[in-house]
């Protein structure tokens, strides 16, 4: 006799039936304001036979600034990856390797702004590079007349965009490792008579690429279109194409307005074409990878030139960044400093005590801001994994495609088109329309963060739980969150630190009044008040690397009679 | 009260492959033991029981807790105690909140329900534990704790998950004693899942294959 199949059982409360819609909302929320974004932008560009778009195109700078996008964008990415892979396929797990992994969270939280300008107070003509040097080895009394700042072929931007991406690129190739199994696949290679290197390229490599792919193409739309450090580090006359875009912005005509929503159209085209010819490149690159397999790949000159190579590539960076924060520093508390002393003649507190009031506004808007935008993001993130355990939903590539939308569509895209639509709503200018527009960018990044211990979290404590008659409530309050209290600490500390560094939606959206510590610097940075940038740029860096410390101190303290919830390291 | 646990022609399938089909009553105070090799999906039985069973299993069948049909409840209302081939306390908490967590909300008052963890604890022989941190304990004393936590839940059955597997020799005689001994005093139906012989005729109840067939050892 059959018997039926009986129904599976589903809890049916209010709050889960909400909490079952976390998922939809959280996407829509990625994706409506990317779409509507993007069609406020093109648009308008469609208008009179797409005059704005012939404008632009026979603009006289154009030629330069799109090559200077690309250029700085593929460079400065392929130069981060090939950096990442040197030092993750020839370091092993060394100690060299661990002193970079503790790197990387500091260098992680340095704001793109605050990178930018230490290091252009580092190699600017009258930097500290120039003073170190200065007169004894170069015979300079006077800072020399050469364009290392600003260089026309924007080498600067190119390499202070690598200094900001080999952390984000070793951070997701990191993660990434684990499930590539790659410590017995490189011993494999090895035990057949492969080098290290050939080992990674050959038995590694594929699967690692493929967990990368999204971030890599993230990084490369970033760096095709960064404003700020474009601002501080690139070229001028003409600059890149998207900090021309943000100068037409700022022109009080309406003409102004047309030509960057068209050239904001054009920066689409030209990251969604970059992004292609790149794909088509890795299938080059894969044909290539296959045939040095069947060549029998040793490499073992390899293993001996990446390790010396890669070590120095990821210590000078690290080392360049660390070194231009001391500079700020040092500039903001640098009494009379003539150039080609290395050090100031006299220290003083002026610089803060006067700026003080004004860091402190900033510093609270900011911190306001990043808070919002944090905690909102957090609530939406831990609402969708919780959702995901409990319904035993399982989130497909589209979910991550969808994640990574407002990381690969460029924010100068659809960032004019948000701004029409809050002028329109009449929030253009208020602090919460910000965060709103923040919350964009800070939610892939908190769900990224997050996502990962929330998913290997040892499913025996939610079952222990429940079979002890605790309700979806309590398990989730009293056993999951402190649990977890860790890993969602340091997914808050990514959230402030992204929220902190942004400086096009700050700008955009807030109408040039809500005036963050990022803008503020930025804005600084065109003067000449180097002591005062110094004050901002450092105030930057500091407030998201006070959030990392909290993410550390606190479980730390609240867990410190409790082994079992020791840090693995 | 009389406690019960009852499968009713309980039949778990994947893909077509049959993996349980259980008939059976369990007393208060009896072990049932499903013994197989692993992978023979003795566990699947407890997650069918619990409520947590994967959707690519189809499952019929009735079962049927003191007369009352439960597979529809969820996991957290079946009051069906579990106890793991770890302890599974929870590391954020002490020793004595392990415990508190699972008194049922239902009694009120700190001071009550800090009574109940001392004598919970005085008879697990560990008196004045409860402000240790669990990962302080040693593995028999963890174990027993765990033991005492999920019958401080009142559940109405008990489901063994090889909870002695991980027990050195000694200590495995001494908690298996302690934890059967405890299941007759407070006359709660069990389910014991292994495949060790040794605990199996310890359990001293009927032992059963996955697929219902008597067990003899």
């Amino acid at each position: 006799m059959p018997n039926k199949p009986l129904p599976s059982p589903r809890p049916t409360s209010k709050a889960g039936a909400l909490l079952r819609q976390a998922p939809r909302l959280t996407v829509l929320l990625l994706v409506a304001p990317v779409a509507a974004g993007l069609f406020g932008t093109i648009a308008p560009v469609l208008r009179d036979h797409a005059a704005p778009m012939q404008a632009v195109l026979t603009w006289q700078g154009l030629p330069v600034a799109v090559m200077l996008s690309v250029k700085t964008g593929v460079l400065s990415t392929l130069g981060a990856l090939v950096i990442t892979l040197l030092v993750v396929a020839s370091l092993g797990d060394g100690r060299a390797f661990r002193l970079i992994q503790h790197l990387l969270a500091p260098l992680l939280a340095v704001p793109h702004a605050a990178a930018a300008l230490g290091l252009a107070f580092l190699i600017a003509p009258s930097g500290w590079l120039a003073r170190l040097v200065s007169p004894w080895a170069t015979g300079w009394q006077h800072p020399p007349d050469l364009l290392v700042l600003n260089d026309p072929g924007g080498w600067a931007l190119t390499l202070g965009l690598m200094a900001k991406e080999v952390p984000f690129l070793l951070l997701m190739t990191l993660a990434a490792l684990p499930q590539t199994d790659a410590r017995r696949r490189v011993l494999q290679a090895q035990s057949l008579g492969a080098g290290r290197v050939a080992g990674f390229v050959v038995g590694v490599l594929p699967t690692l690429y493929a967990q990368l792919r999204l971030p890599i193409y993230a990084v490369l739309a970033y760096a095709m279109t960064v404003v700020d450090m474009a601002f501080i580090l690139g070229p001028t006359l003409p600059p890149t194409l998207s900090a021309q875009i943000v100068i037409w912005m700022n022109d009080p005509s309406l003409s102004g307005r047309d030509l960057a929503a068209a050239g904001a159209t054009l920066q689409v085209a030209l990251v969604l074409t970059a992004i292609v010819i790149w794909r088509l490149a890795e299938a080059v690159a894969s044909r290539l990878l296959t045939r040095a397999a069947w060549a029998g790949l040793r490499a073992p000159l390899a293993d001996r030139m990446a390790r010396p190579i890669g070590l120095a590539l990821g210590f000078g960076f690290a080392g360049l960044l660390f070194s231009g924060l001391a500079g700020l520093g040092l500039w903001s508390v640098a009494g009379l400093w003539q150039f080609p002393d290395a050090t100031p003649e006299t220290l003083s507190l002026t610089t803060w005590r006067r700026a003080g009031p004004d860091l402190v506004a900033s510093t609270g808007l900011t911190l306001a801001i990043a808070a919002v935008a944090t905690l909102a993001a957090l609530a939406l993130v831990l609402a969708c994994l919780e959702a995901e355990q409990r319904f035993s939903l399982s989130p497909g590539a589209n979910g991550l495609f969808i994640l990574y939308l407002p990381l690969i569509i460029p924010q100068i895209a659809f960032l004019p088109g948000l701004q029409s639509l809050s002028l329109r709503l009449g929030v253009e200018g208020s602090w919460w329309a910000v965060a709103a527009a923040h919350l964009v960018f800070v939610l892939p990044y908190v769900f990224l963060s997050l996502a990962a211990p929330y998913r290997s979290l040892d499913p025996r404590f939610r079952l222990a739980a429940q079979s002890l008659g605790a309700r979806p409530l309590r398990l989730f309050v009293t056993v999951i969150l402190p649990l977890l209290l860790r890993p969602i600490l340091t997914a808050m500390a990514v959230g402030l630190a992204v929220s902190i560094g942004q400086y096009l939606p700050t700008l955009l959206i807030g109408g040039g009044r809500v005036e963050t510590l990022t803008t503020e610097a930025v804005a600084l940075s065109s003067g000449a008040n180097r002591r005062l940038i110094g004050a901002y740029g450092l105030a930057q860096t500091l407030l998201p690397a006070a959030g990392f410390a909290l993410a550390i101190a606190l479980p730390a303290i609240v867990f410190r009679h409790r082994r079992g919830m020791e840090a693995r390291t | 009260m009389i406690k019960d646990l009852s499968l009713n022609q309980l039949r778990i399938t994947r893909a077509g492959k049959e993996m349980i089909d259980l008939t059976v009553q369990i007393r208060g105070g009896e072990v049932l033991t499903i013994m197989g090799p692993s992978g023979a999906g003795k566990s699947t039985a407890l997650a069918a029981i619990l409520g947590t069973l994967p959707d690519a299993f189809q499952r019929s069948g009735q079962i049927l807790l003191n007369g009352q049909e439960i597979s529809t409840l969820p996991t957290h209302e079946r009051r069906v105690g579990l106890l793991f081939q770890d302890d599974v306390l929870f590391p954020h908490l002490s020793v004595g909140a392990n415990l508190a967590f699972a008194i049922p909300t239902s009694v009120k008052g700190r001071q009550a329900r800090a009574q109940m963890v001392d004598d919970a604890l005085n008879q697990a022989g560990l008196a004045g534990y409860a402000p240790r941190d669990p990962a302080t304990l040693s593995g028999g004393q963890r174990a027993r704790v765990a033991l005492m936590r999920a019958l401080l839940a009142e559940p109405c059955a008990l489901l063994l998950d090889e909870p002695f597997s991980r027990l050195d020799a000694a200590l495995r005689i001494q908690i298996r004693a302690f934890t059967l001994q405890t299941i007759r005093d407070r006359q709660i139906p069990a389910i014991l899942v292994t495949h060790d012989a040794e605990d199996a005729v310890a359990a001293g109840g009927q032992i059963l294959s996955p697929l219902g067939h008597k067990v003899v050892l």
